[in-house]
């Protein structure tokens, strides 16, 4: 049995993700987290935050928890060795109980190296975090594909490392008047396993985390060629179409297409789901779609418990109708004025 | 060049679901499959071979009946199957696995590149990889789209980091895993399909290992215990309407154009 002696210790390190001098929101969210957490364990919140531009990081973190930051002048892109050795040398002198680190690329790239570096466990994709009677750190995470949820403990080693995705922890910095220690260091790349040659900004937007409507197509969908219906009601409503996992797996929809914990997290004005039965994985990556308007033949589909609007009916019925109304142009004046 | 392929079977559907009253999961009549993701590391590797020339092994850790994937992977075109089956194996978590695919792959000798899937289908975790690398000390990069120019020992990966598409030299032997679309599996060929049912299969258990520590593997080496699996809260239903397409069709966009406040049918 692996253990460590855990009351060595104590705290909580966040992993303040940063790009060119740049907090990443999810950072400020985990601090949020981090600091509910430190509350109930009576311990302190510290971050460590890692790039370029260093200098302009501390003042974006004003009001969160902080108790003391680290700030590591360095490559501004990840490079998986030299970000371990920086981020195992912190954590080695912090020894904090809990790391958090943010559920992004990034994140679940450093995760696993830092787990195996303390020979410690790693909770992936936490849906929501909370402390035990013994002061250990119950991650809760869907499992076996979505439809049950685990508390998992990571009880008798340290650090436990918990990653959490963007957009998964809604509320803001809990406000703290105290100005963190700041600890500074430039580190120069030693490594040379790892060069990075070549860095291109994708076009981002037109994807489906920026649509102010999705037309999202679940397993409900029986062929492929199907999509292109749906295809087309997202088109008249002037939305974009995205899908649950399924029909990525089965490899009729891009990877990013897909909505979910494996997926997007989106939080457009309007959804319309069809076909989708709302796994717990799949709601994660939209509960906070203000109008979500659920179609489903299943009366039971767990979509129609977060639905505003739920619709127990056949998608191949209701598709095309709304298809037709909107082409005679019994819809013209709502994609104007409302969408 | 010596590629070592990782690949998991997986239950063919990704949801199980699990019975409200007694919370006991809902397992049976699952087929089990081999995890698409992982198909495309096996493509990855193809290519590489018919690019460069290789040998491909893959390793697959799981029960006696995982040797199907191996099987699989050989209708495809990989040379060796090895199966990490033991019963000491059994209900690792992240740390646990990976220590036991690198006590697996170190067994049988050293690889010049080792390729995984992004994630799985069913642990959905997508850390297996990196934590592999790290037990091995090398480089690892994710989700990578194009793996090309491979000299002096080095390779260059195009990848995909936080949208943003980078590419790096880097570094062998280091761990890829690939991204599904940009690896688009070919069909097993029926002649290799055949020639593989009769391959041996390399069955790897505890005593293969150079640790032959049991405490290391499966559940007792694994650090985090799941101690309580429940079914997801179940909220009120808010008041489903059932409409037939006309009708269904007629109060969604009357939803829509009512910017969605009040809506009566």
């Amino acid at each position: 049995m692996r253990q460590a002696d855990t009351s060595a210790w104590s705290g909580i390190l966040v992993y303040i993700e940063c790009r060119q001098g740049k907090v990443r929101p999810v950072g400020r969210e985990l601090l949020a987290e981090a600091g509910r957490l430190a509350v109930k364990l009576g311990a302190d919140v510290y971050g460590a935050a890692l790039g370029s531009g260093m200098e302009a990081i501390a003042g974006q973190l004003s009001g969160c928890p902080l108790a003391r930051l680290y700030l590591y002048e360095t490559e501004d892109e990840y490079s998986p060795l030299h970000y371990e050795k920086i981020m195992t040398e912190c954590i080695a002198e912090v020894k904090p109980s809990i790391v958090l680190i943010g559920g992004t690329q990034e994140g679940r790239a450093l995760a696993p190296r830092l787990a195996v570096a303390f020979e410690s466990g790693l909770t992936a994709d936490c849906t929501s975090l909370d402390i035990d009677d013994e002061g250990c750190l119950v991650q809760v995470r869907p499992a076996f594909g979505g439809n049950v949820m685990a508390s998992i403990v990571t009880r008798f080693t340290r650090p436990q490392f918990a990653t959490v995705r963007p957009g998964i922890i809604e509320e803001p910095c809990a406000e703290s008047c105290g100005e963190p220690e700041i600890v500074r260091a430039a580190v120069r790349q030693a490594e040379n396993t790892f060069r990075i040659l070549d860095v291109e900004e994708r076009e981002v937007s037109g994807g489906i985390a920026d649509a102010r409507l999705l037309v999202v197509a679940g397993r409900g969908v029986k062929k492929k060629e199907d999509l292109e219906m749906l295809r087309e009601l997202a088109a008249l409503l002037g939305g974009t179409l995205a899908s649950s996992r399924a029909l990525v797996e089965r490899g009729w929809m891009p990877p990013g297409c897909q909505i979910g914990l494996s997926g997007s997290t989106v939080n457009p004005e309007y959804m319309i789901t069809c076909g989708v039965s709302g796994t717990v994985q799949f709601m994660a990556g939209m509960r906070h779609t203000k109008n979500i308007i659920a179609v489903n033949t299943d009366p039971d589909a767990r979509i129609f418990e977060i639905a505003h609007y739920p619709v127990c009916g056949d998608l191949y019925e209701i598709v095309p109708a709304m298809i037709e109304r909107l082409r005679a142009g019994k819809g013209d004046d709502l994609i104007d004025i409302h969408i | 060049m010596r590629i070592a392929v990782c690949m998991k079977q997986v239950p063919a559907a990704s949801e199980g679901n699990m019975d409200t009253e007694t919370g006991v999961l809902i397992r049976t009549g699952l087929e089990a499959v081999v995890n698409v993701y992982d198909l495309a590391a096996l493509e990855a590797a193809l290519r590489l071979k018919e690019a460069y020339g290789a040998d491909i092994h893959v390793f697959t850790m799981g029960p006696e009946k995982a040797e199907s994937v191996l099987r699989e992977a050989f209708a495809m075109g990989a040379d060796e199957g090895f199966l990490v089956c033991d019963t000491a194996f059994a209900g690792a978590d992240v740390l646990a696995t990976s220590y036991t695919l690198k006590q697996a792959i170190g067994s049988v000798g050293s690889y010049d590149l080792i390729l995984c899937g992004k994630q799985t289908t069913d642990g959905d975790t997508a850390q297996v990889s990196g934590a592999l690398a790290k037990w091995m000390d090398i480089a690892h990069v994710s989700w990578a789209s194009e793996i090309a120019d491979i000299s002096q020992n080095t390779v260059k990966v195009r990848y995909n980091m936080d949208n943003r598409m980078i590419c790096a030299r880097v570094q062998m032997p280091c761990i890829l895993s690939v991204e599904k679309d940009s690896f688009i599996p070919r069909m097993p060929s029926l002649k290799l399909k055949i020639s593989g049912r009769k391959k041996e299969i390399h069955t790897l258990s505890l005593r293969d290992l150079t640790d032959c520590d049991e405490e290391h593997y499966g559940l007792k080496g694994s650090a985090t215990r799941v101690c309580k699996i429940f079914p997801p809260e179940r909220t009120k239903r808010q008041g489903l309407v059932s409409l037939g397409g006309e009708k269904a069709a007629e109060y969604i966009l009357k939803i829509l154009d009512s910017g969605a406040r009040e809506v009566r049918i």
